[in-house]
């Protein structure tokens, strides 16, 4: 593939998307444990508690760092490498961002530095009040963002004005009750959820099997496998909510995923594994399970979902459909306000197609010149990369059961028989650790790929998006991220292994005290008793 | 929703216009100091533990500072999205330089003193000093290169911007007098604030360097201002603007010539802006020497609000113009949201806007008093 200034901006912004998004899930979750901690402390009086709160608090500052210091680029990648995009849809899409900042991101950074420097400045309540602030900042966060998101998925609200050339609003409360944007939301939070909590068990666990810090990794691994069971069953039930929610905004991506080329007599079965063979059109070695996909789809056994081909063809006599549109635009651009009025007739009753026609200015500058072949070609490119949408999805899937199997099990365990782990167990906590990012980049990728050729579905394509930039240009911000990026990386998991290997080092003389007053208590009832 | 229609297209604008200054001003005010004290730190912090006072004055302030900013960007994308998309995507690569430094900046805060290592600390040091000076340095030469119009235009049939110039015409003489008049702002800002958070050494260098950049700002001001009604070429409409228009630049014609001074005969109390701008540097100046630090930082506070106000006053209703294409240029006519989005946005913005300030002030209230070696040293673990 050449690449063009379609294919670096797209490569720099997955890059620095899929690059944020490895420190967004775990601020998510560790905020809201963190503060968990800190009100069992608050409770309980227990210094223990504040002692998890300031350990896991450090690791959450260290991650944070970088997770704010990259979301500045998402911020202004937009207007720097897609600026037709940020001219197209900015008067929708920019709302969510912009509200972002005044709602929840003023709120979290302005808190989190108290959090760290205030232990000493305020009183507990107010600093538990603090915690939660920060905790409730960055959940917000994500909800304005994936409602940013969510409208890309499923543009609602707005409609196209051919003076100004661009998206605007028509329904504000459309646009934040997409239900697609709140299926994201809940999906991604509980996904931040279940990395935190995999990470603290994974940590606590390493303390464990090395004899450390006992009392702090016990309480921690049992908070992370409560928290952590509750946020992996809601990932996977409302994950199927954005499966249900996709089936209706984008079919494509449904298909795409399923490597479904063919509509299916309804209810549709879904491939658990195979091979699919975009080149044959069809999933080899495929093993399927009856009924399921039709169930997720639809949520009914009558109702089809349509298969690659068919929307493919579906996607044809649309771009034919919004060349009608285009031709008119260019009429009512032209004359403006003497346009006759059959012509601004044709372009309403075609203008929900015109996105379609634009899929043609990747092949020719003037989409009502495309031939019969480029049209067939555009048609053709609205099928995502669907072996890689395949592998991704099951991979998310896989490792979503998975964690409910891990949580549950710590769970039962420490319900039952106590906190005191198998080794097994501990040592699998700790290989676990990984597993959630690789889930959570997995998601971003069926999300994200599955929505391609579209920036925004059906009504601009990607390639359209584009600034008009040199490849000069691209290629240094490129390696520059690459570069900078690679650095500070290794920086943090640096910092990051330092800090967990270095135990909790606060309030350690005050704990230990607590615990031996505790122990020479019981010591004294056990004599009384005796 | 018809709720939008009580605040008129017109009015909405002209708010909007004045919120993107409120928001750079609050930038400039609060993350100012904090740029500032990071382009100072290597002159008034010679030792590790006088550097540390320094970080540790914005240590637990400059994340929610920072947030201005971000906020800026999602605003200007929000409520002025021909200007977001035609500015981040034209000064690309200096956008890049911003946003390299921007990160730096708070990996550096953070990650400085987590390691003993003399080599490591001092990198970051350099580290906090490029994410201090450079963005200073950069949103000045941006000014520069909007007060002189910038070579983009807008395709006729879709309206895709396209940028003409070169990262290196960015940097021609005025822009960088402009980036230089930034600095000596926010270096006058920066020793303010460690003035009024400092004692002792560190303290006074802060006073000697924050003098300096009062003296400076006064000089390159004027120089700037002399320059720009002499020497650049202002922008106006050919014909009387149509204030509620639709957003598309291109149904108005603009041209290239006169001076931006004419701006005062039209308005004559924007004259204001500049004046405070003056005063309030003057009045940093002198409440520096005589040590009433309170003073100094609201004077400072305020030369920069007249400063950052003054250009947009006097370019008003212009945003963005176009040098090669003028017709292209961004107004405030031109170039908004949508009437619904604008007002969704005003909604939000007078809900959360007080809510923000309210807590950042009890913030700043909990953190009130000078940081002294006995809470860097004592706080070893707790600060940076």
């Amino acid at each position: 593939m050449e690449l063009g200034i379609v294919e670096l901006s797209r490569l720099q912004f997955a890059m620095t998307a899929l690059y944020h998004f490895l420190f967004v899930p775990l601020t998510l979750g560790l905020s809201v444990l963190v503060a968990i901690m800190e009100t069992v402390y608050v409770m309980t009086n227990r210094p223990i508690w504040r002692q998890m709160t300031k350990f896991w608090g450090t690791l959450f500052g260290i991650n944070f760092a970088i997770g704010v210091a990259t979301g500045i680029t998402m911020e202004f990648q937009f207007g720097m490498n897609w600026s037709y995009y940020s001219h197209y849809v900015g008067d929708i899409f920019g709302a969510p961002l912009a509200i972002e900042g005044l709602m929840a991101f003023f709120l979290e950074a302005t808190f989190v530095g108290l959090f760290f420097f205030g232990w000493d400045k305020l009183s507990k309540v107010k600093h538990l009040i603090v915690a939660w602030l920060v905790a409730i900042g960055s959940n917000f966060s994500a909800l304005w963002i994936l409602i940013a998101n969510g409208w890309m998925q499923n543009p609602v609200g707005a409609e196209f004005n051919p003076i100004t050339m661009r998206m605007e609003m028509t329904n504000f409360f459309d646009v934040v009750f997409n239900e697609v944007a709140q299926a994201k939301f809940v999906h991604t939070v509980s996904a931040g959820y279940v990395t935190a909590s995999v990470f603290v068990m994974g940590v606590s666990a390493w303390f464990l099997l090395k004899g450390r810090h006992y009392e702090l990794a016990r309480r921690s691994l049992t908070v992370g496998a409560s928290f952590g069971l509750a946020a992996a069953l809601s990932v996977v039930v409302l994950g199927d909510e954005s499966g249900y929610s996709a089936a209706h905004s984008q079919k494509m991506k449904m298909a795409a995923i399923e490597v479904m080329w063919e509509t299916e007599a309804a209810p549709a079965s879904f491939t658990l594994v195979g091979i699919p063979d975009t080149q044959a059109r069809e999933t080899h070695y495929a093993l399927h399970i009856p009924y399921v996909m039709g169930l997720i789809g639809t949520r009914s056994l009558q109702t089809e979902i349509p298969g690659i081909n068919e929307l493919v063809a579906e996607a044809d006599a649309r771009i034919r459909s919004g060349l009608v549109a285009y031709d008119a635009l260019m009429t009512i651009r032209k004359e403006k306000k003497n346009t006759p009025q059959e012509v601004t007739k044709r372009f309403e009753a075609h203008s929900n197609d015109l996105g379609f026609a634009l899929l043609l200015k990747r092949y020719v500058d003037d989409p009502r010149q495309a031939t019969e072949a480029q049209i067939k070609l555009a048609a053709e490119d609205t099928i995502p990369p669907v072996g890689l949408l395949f592998w991704s999805f099951r991979i998310m899937v896989g490792l979503g059961f998975l964690f409910i199997a891990t949580m549950a099990y710590f769970f039962i365990h420490a319900s039952v028989r106590g906190m005191k782990f198998p080794r097994w167990a501990l040592r699998f906590a700790v290989i676990m650790i990984p597993a959630p990012w690789i889930a959570a980049e997995m998601g971003w990728i069926v999300a994200e790929m599955g929505r391609q050729p579209w920036t925004v579905d059906g009504i601009l394509p990607t390639a359209l998006s584009v600034s008009k930039l040199g490849v000069t240009d691209l290629v240094i911000t490129l390696a520059g991220f690459v570069i900078f990026y690679s650095v500070l990386f290794v920086i943090e998991m640096g910092l990051m292994i330092k800090y967990i290997k270095k135990g909790p080092y606060m309030d350690v003389a005050e704990t230990e005290a607590w615990f031996a007053k505790r122990k020479a208590l019981k010591a004294q009832q056990v004599e009384a008793l005796s | 929703m018809i709720l939008h229609q009580l605040i008129d297209l017109e009015t909405l604008r002209i708010i909007w216009w004045a919120l993107l200054g409120v928001l750079l001003i609050g930038f400039a005010v609060t993350d100012g100091f904090d740029l500032g004290v990071g382009t100072l730190l290597p002159f008034v912090a010679k030792t590790d533990v006088e550097r540390r006072i320094a970080i540790n004055t914005i240590g637990p302030v400059w994340e929610g500072n920072q947030v201005w900013f971000i906020l800026g960007g999602g605003a200007i994308f929000a409520a002025w999205p021909p200007l977001y998309a035609v500015s981040f995507s034209g000064f690309y690569l200096a956008m890049f330089v911003v946003l390299a430094a921007l990160i730096l900046r708070p990996v550096a805060f953070k990650y400085r003193s987590k390691r003993d290592s003399a080599t490591w600390r001092r990198n970051w040091d350099y580290a906090l000093f490029i994410g201090g000076f450079v963005p200073a340095l950069i949103f000045g030469v941006a000014v520069g290169n909007v007060l002189q119009g910038v070579p983009f235009y807008l395709t006729e049939d879709l309206l895709i911007p396209v940028y003409e110039g070169s990262f290196f015409g960015l940097l021609n003489p005025f822009a960088l007098l402009v980036g230089l008049v930034s600095v000596a702002m926010l270096i006058m800002h920066g020793g303010a604030w460690l003035c009024l958070k400092t004692e002792g050494v560190v303290a006074q260098r802060a006073k000697t360097y924050g003098t300096i950049g009062a003296l400076a700002l006064i000089v390159l001001y004027a120089l700037a201002g002399l320059w720009l009604s002499l020497g650049i070429n202002a922008f106006s409409f050919a014909a009387p603007a149509v204030t509620d228009g639709p957003s598309n630049p291109l149904l108005s014609h603009v041209v290239h010539e006169g001076s931006w001074l004419a701006a005062y005969s039209v308005r004559p109390w924007i004259i204001l802006a500049p004046i405070l701008g003056f005063a309030g540097a003057l009045v940093a100046l002198f409440a520096m020497r005589s040590g009433k630090e309170g003073l100094t930082f609201i004077a400072s506070k305020l030369s920069i609000v007249g400063v950052i106000s003054s250009v947009g006053l006097t370019m008003f209703p212009f945003i963005l113009p176009s040098s090669t294409h003028p017709d292209a240029s961004l107004t405030v006519w031109d170039s908004s949201s949508s009437h619904l989005t604008l007002f969704v946005m005003l909604v939000s913005a007078v809900i959360f806007v007080p809510i923000i300030i309210a807590y950042t002030s009890w913030v700043y209230k909990v953190l009130w008093g000078k940081v002294t070696e006995k809470d860097v040293t004592e706080n070893n673990e707790v600060v940076y």
